[in-house]
């Protein structure tokens, strides 16, 4: 870039930028607060909170016929942690309107004449109708909705007790999408991503911006520094506060949820870096584009939002559409979460993660350049 | 144009036409200037004449319009990293990082330079600054004054060749205002040459050289004596009861282009000196009044030279 790119001063200059950054960030206590608070409170809220397996989900329960098998299946929905019965009805019309005013998410019709076509084996249906706009959760709840009636029925001498029984009865529901396994065993690792995209993209969304407008930038734009220098100084700091956020996260989620690293640690901790990397230059980016601190933090979130819904954090990557899928593939995330997801619950090592890890180092590439074109040497 | 200056030559500024615009409004327009090494040079002007742009474009923060010259021998279209290596610019606000200690702005400054020796020559400079025992306090808890000291420290940490300090010494009371400017001779006495700007007028006098810049245009430059005869003004003093009344009066005389109170006293000049005696001679007469030729300040001419600038430009 400039005549005098000598290698010592260049290292010189980027690290008084580091050691600076360094030293603002230990003053700034409330920022240093954040950084452990942020993604603990964040990991335990939603850890906790986003379950797919559903509890209390409310439920009404059709009954076309009196008998002792209807009552039964009632009793153990009521009796179940993943129901909660809110009310009785006979009729379709009442069926009907709870469904749509939202009132229960999941209704159980025990048919007419289901008892006697349990009782000669005709393997009568159990209807089930689902409130679809919260597919994963009626997704899970169908399946614990099998194993609690054929529970029930067995127990209450309805069907045979061997186990290598034919089925007595079916379910009978539209198919969705039902995500295997453990709902916490997938959600820390998304969590690990945007955990680490919200704060890296911050932290350095607003270092440009502060300096100009604490008017700073006039005094550092005189000294002979340059933009890169300026933004490795800037982004170097963070590199170390993302690798011990992202150690936290991946500690708490063992601790918390019992969420296990198979694969390398090692591995982890480097395509992380690269990661964190990548959203620090991002964020820089903003820094340089935003005319002030208000509008990088726009900037931010506005970047943010498709990160969590178009990642496959929050729905599942394959049920996209092919232009939200490519969206989702220039998202740093999107290619994280798969690593994470990879590396922590199927023991993947680089070999398979290539492509990800590549497309990780061409986004924060891409990033940093604009970003060193995008800063302004001067004041004009 | 004339080939620029080579380094190593007697002229540390050599400036030709420079122009700057924002927004459509020319805020410097076809200035030249030319500073030699050593020298204490004064930009003098009332607030938004650009003197700070001009400043600005000298050390490469701003880009002119048009115009070209050297700083220290270097392009400032093309050299500006160059000439920040050389140069101390020290902003009219205090720029320095309000959450670094004392050391640790020094410090930085000193690694951007790539000094050899960061921490020693943050120390060496907290000693001559006299802020010795205060090097951990965060800038942000300095005086105003304490502050001025320290930028200046800062600028002249790596050693630079040309000095450019814009209003450095805005609301800094006496005793630190002479401070700087014995700390400026003494440095300008080591060979370092300092473009100075203020509004002061005692300051003024203690440059070598000054320009004077009004509305974007270099209006009188040269040594205080040569400003002031440069500006061929005439002017009388003028003692006595009722001053304010006679102001009044004076001031919309033709003849007289500048009436201003001076204490328990009034100035009145004129560049025309008959003319200027034709106006005032009813009130000479007036035994209330004791009048005494005087000769015209520097403070005189400035108020002058934007008078007149304003009646061309605005």
């Amino acid at each position: 870039m400039s005549g005098d790119g000598d290698f010592p001063g260049l290292f010189s200059r980027f690290w008084a930028m580091l050691v600076k950054e360094f030293l603002q960030l230990r003053r700034d206590r409330v920022t240093l607060a954040t950084m452990i608070t942020v993604p603990l409170m964040q990991l335990l809220l939603f850890g906790y909170a986003i379950n797919t397996t559903p509890r209390h989900l409310p439920t009404a329960v059709m009954l076309q016929e009196s008998s002792d098998v209807g009552r039964s299946i009632l009793a153990a929905l009521r009796n179940s942690d993943f129901f909660d019965i809110r009310k009785v009805v006979s009729s379709e019309v009442e069926f009907d309107h709870l469904l749509q005013s939202g009132e229960v998410l999941f209704v159980v019709e025990i048919p007419a004449n289901f008892e006697r076509s349990l009782r000669r084996g005709d393997t009568p249906a159990l209807l089930v109708a689902a409130d679809a706009t919260d597919p994963v959760a009626s997704g899970s709840a169908l399946s614990a909705l099998g194993s609690l009636v054929k529970t029930a029925l067995t127990r209450d001498r309805f069907t045979p007790v061997q186990d290598d029984a034919p089925p007595a009865f079916e379910i009978r529901s539209h198919a969705r999408y039902n995500p295997a396994g453990s709902s916490q065993l997938n959600i820390v690792p998304g969590l690990l991503g945007t955990i680490l995209t919200m704060t890296m993209l911050i932290y350095t969304a607003l270092s440009v911006t502060r300096e100009v407008e604490r008017g700073t930038m006039e005094s550092l734009l005189a000294m002979p520094i340059g933009p890169t220098e300026i933004m490795m100084g800037k982004i170097a700091p963070y590199l170390l506060v993302g690798l011990i956020q992202a150690t936290l996260i991946v500690g708490a989620g063992y601790i918390a949820f019992g969420v296990p690293v198979i694969g390398s640690l090692t591995l982890l901790s480097l395509l992380s870096l690269l990661f964190i990397a990548a959203n620090l230059s991002i964020g820089y980016t903003f820094s340089t584009v935003a005319q002030n601190q208000l509008q990088a933090m726009q900037m931010a979130i506005m970047f943010f939002l498709p990160n969590i819904l178009l990642s496959g954090f929050a729905f599942p990557f394959a049920g996209m559409p092919a232009w939200a899928q490519w969206i989702g593939e220039c998202l740093p995330v999107t290619h994280y979460i798969r690593i994470v997801r990879g590396i922590m619950l199927k023991g993947s090592g680089m070999e398979d993660l290539r492509v990800d890890a590549l497309w990780l180092t061409g986004l924060m590439l891409l990033a940093m350049l604009v970003a060193i074109r995008r800063f302004r040497q001067t004041l004009d | 144009m004339t080939a620029s200056v080579a380094p190593g030559s007697d002229i540390a500024i050599d400036v030709r036409g420079l122009t700057k615009s924002f927004g459509g409004r020319a805020v410097v327009k076809n200035l030249s200037m030319r500073v030699r090494r050593g020298q204490i040079y004064g930009f003098l002007g009332p607030n938004g004449s650009g003197k700070t742009t001009t400043i600005r474009m000298l050390c490469g923060l701003l880009t002119p319009d048009s115009g070209e010259g050297t700083c220290l021998g270097y392009n400032i279209l093309t050299e500006s990293r160059k000439i920040k290596r050389h140069v101390g610019y020290m902003t009219q606000r205090f720029s320095l990082y309000q959450d670094l200690s004392i050391r640790e702005n020094l410090e930085f400054v000193a690694r951007v330079f790539g000094l050899r020796d960061p921490a020693g020559a943050a120390r060496a400079s907290i000693d001559r600054l006299g802020l010795a025992g205060r090097e951990t306090q965060l800038a942000a808890e300095l005086s105003g004054g304490w502050k001025q000291r320290l930028a200046l420290g800062a600028c002249i940490l790596p050693s630079p060749d040309l000095l450019l300090l814009d209003e450095p010494t805005a609301g800094v009371d006496p005793k630190a205002r002479r401070e700087f400017w014995n700390e400026i001779h003494a440095l300008a006495a080591d060979g370092l040459t300092v473009l100075v700007s203020t509004h002061y007028m005692d300051e003024a006098e203690r440059c070598h050289e000054i320009a004077y810049i009004a509305y974007g245009e270099l209006l009188a430059r040269g040594t205080v004596d040569e400003v002031v005869a440069g500006a061929g003004l005439t002017t009388w003093r003028v003692t006595g009861d009722e001053l304010q009344a006679l102001s009044i009066k004076l001031a919309a005389t033709p003849g007289v282009d500048m009436v201003a109170p001076f204490g328990a006293s009034l100035h009145v000049g004129g560049r025309d000196a008959a003319a200027l005696e034709r106006a005032i001679a009813p009130h000479r007469s007036d035994a209330s009044l004791r009048w005494t030729r005087d000769e015209p300040s520097l403070e005189d001419v400035f108020i002058d030279l934007m008078t007149r600038a304003k009646d061309n430009f605005q």
